[in-house]
């Protein structure tokens, strides 16, 4: 049963006919067309598909696409402006915080939403912050330094 | 998965008329249970009544009995100063649930009624003596929250009952309680085991009521009475904790997964518990022990 409906991603109204199953981050790569959002445990798990609902992270693998009509999701395309990437981005690249890439999108999207309410963290919460993102490259320490310059580039 | 309608409710009433008689339908909070069993061939009703946008179940009171309307989500509950101060044991659980964002969707509602025999926020609402407010059309139902679980994933609700409220009393003075978990990780864990504590004290420091939950550690979350028993009318001392340590071990029921065994199980069992004890009596005396962090949301908006 489709269902009709508009989200609005990144600031941008995109209407969709959507099953009532479909989850959040299968409407976003799949109807929508943005692929930066990953699906990778689908499971609740991993925080690969970690896009921000009115500011908030949440996990798009379980979050129903309908619940989410009537509210702003950012998702990793959000977050530079145009060509310009964020401090967080460029962070991540100036420190190497990036390996296979897979759990980046998740990283960048969980930190932007921390630095937004705490702009000037501890590693300790840095770390904490992350908790929901898995990272089976990096071992984490480049990630969190990524982060931490941010930090200090914006305060 | 399937051909499944969707319907957003925005007011209790409307959700128990899209509920019916619950046959082939169910109502959605956070998703964070409902769609991962989806995956795990649990299929998804016909029908799924979406309650997020019931704002009147977004409700919180702390003063007088926590009354927590079924969609607070744990980053609300966590960051509450009357919870955080006067049902303690609920702020250490809902600040260890899933990462930051399971705690922004995850709702106490959804948490009491998929009845995980490992969900963190049980133990510690049993020893607070909470209880819950079902709604049906035929009207509001109160049932004490040990009565709600009859097994893993099962409750003693209709199916064309939704939870509106967890009710939990005010606490008597020099009261402390905590929840304590065995994990492998700081995130993303399920307890291995958990152990939760209510402990009241008299002027002189005796520990005149005490309660014990054990977590992960049976079909659904029980109470542990040889580890009450173990503690009540002592002064807390390390002959009664670890009187509390051996009476925890032997009210456990646990089994074997692949996340431990048995033996392990039931060993740690005593050793959960016994902490709980200690560190709910610490709070009972009035003593500082930290509830666990969770950075974002101290600072920020929770929900």
């Amino acid at each position: 049963m489709k269902h009709a409906a508009t989200l609005t991603v990144n600031g941008m109204a995109y209407p969709v006919e959507l099953e009532g199953d479909t989850t959040l981050v299968r409407a976003i790569r799949d109807d929508i067309g943005l692929t930066g959002t990953k699906e990778g445990c689908d499971d609740c798990e991993c925080g690969a598909c970690m896009v921000m609902i009115d500011g908030r992270p949440v996990n798009s693998c379980t979050y129903l696409a309908l619940q989410a009509v009537g509210s702003d999701v950012t998702t990793v395309e959000g977050l530079a402006d145009g060509e310009t990437l964020s401090n967080l981005q460029s962070a991540f690249l100036d420190q190497g915080g990036v390996q296979c890439g897979f759990c980046t999108p998740g990283m960048l999207v969980s930190a932007h939403a921390l630095l937004r309410e705490n702009a000037d963290p501890t590693e300790e919460e840095v770390r904490l912050a992350l908790g929901g993102n898995l990272c089976r490259c990096t071992g984490y320490t480049k990630i969190a330094s990524a982060v931490m310059q941010a930090a200090k580039a914006s305060v | 998965m399937g051909d499944v309608a969707f319907h957003t409710a925005t007011t209790v009433d409307e959700a128990l008329a899209l509920l019916g008689d619950g046959s082939d339908a169910r109502v959605v909070a956070g998703g964070s249970d409902l769609i991962v069993q989806a995956r795990h061939g649990k299929s998804l009703p016909g029908t799924v009544i979406a309650i997020h946008r019931v704002d009147a179940l977004r409700t919180l009171t702390s003063s007088g009995d926590l009354v927590v309307g079924a969609l607070t989500s744990h980053a609300t509950l966590c960051a509450d100063a009357g919870v955080r101060s006067n049902w303690t044991a609920i702020a250490d659980a809902s600040a260890l649930v899933g990462s930051h964002a399971t705690r922004n969707v995850g709702t106490l509602g959804g948490n009491v009624m998929n009845a995980s025999p490992a969900m963190e926020t049980g133990g510690p609402l049993i020893v607070l003596g909470a209880s819950v407010t079902l709604r049906s059309a035929a009207g509001d139902r109160e049932v004490a929250i040990e009565e709600l679980w009859t097994g893993p994933g099962k409750t003693s609700a209709n199916p064309g009952e939704i939870c509106v409220a967890v009710t939990v009393p005010a606490q008597p003075a020099h009261t402390g309680s905590a929840y304590v978990r065995l994990e492998y990780r700081r995130a993303m864990e399920i307890a291995i085991v958990g152990a939760s504590a209510c402990v009241t004290l008299d002027d002189a420091g005796n520990v005149t009521a005490a309660k014990v939950a054990l977590t992960a550690l049976a079909p659904t979350i029980i109470r542990s009475p040889a580890a009450e028993a173990a503690i009540i009318g002592t002064d807390g001392n390390d002959e009664a904790l670890a009187a509390v340590t051996a009476g925890a071990s032997a009210d456990a029921k646990p089994i074997s997964d692949l996340r431990a065994n048995e033996d392990y199980r039931r060993a740690m069992a005593g050793v959960i518990a016994k902490r709980a004890v200690a560190v709910a009596a610490q709070r009972a005396r009035g003593e500082e022990f930290p509830i666990p962090a969770t950075p974002v949301f101290m600072k920020g908006s929770g929900q």
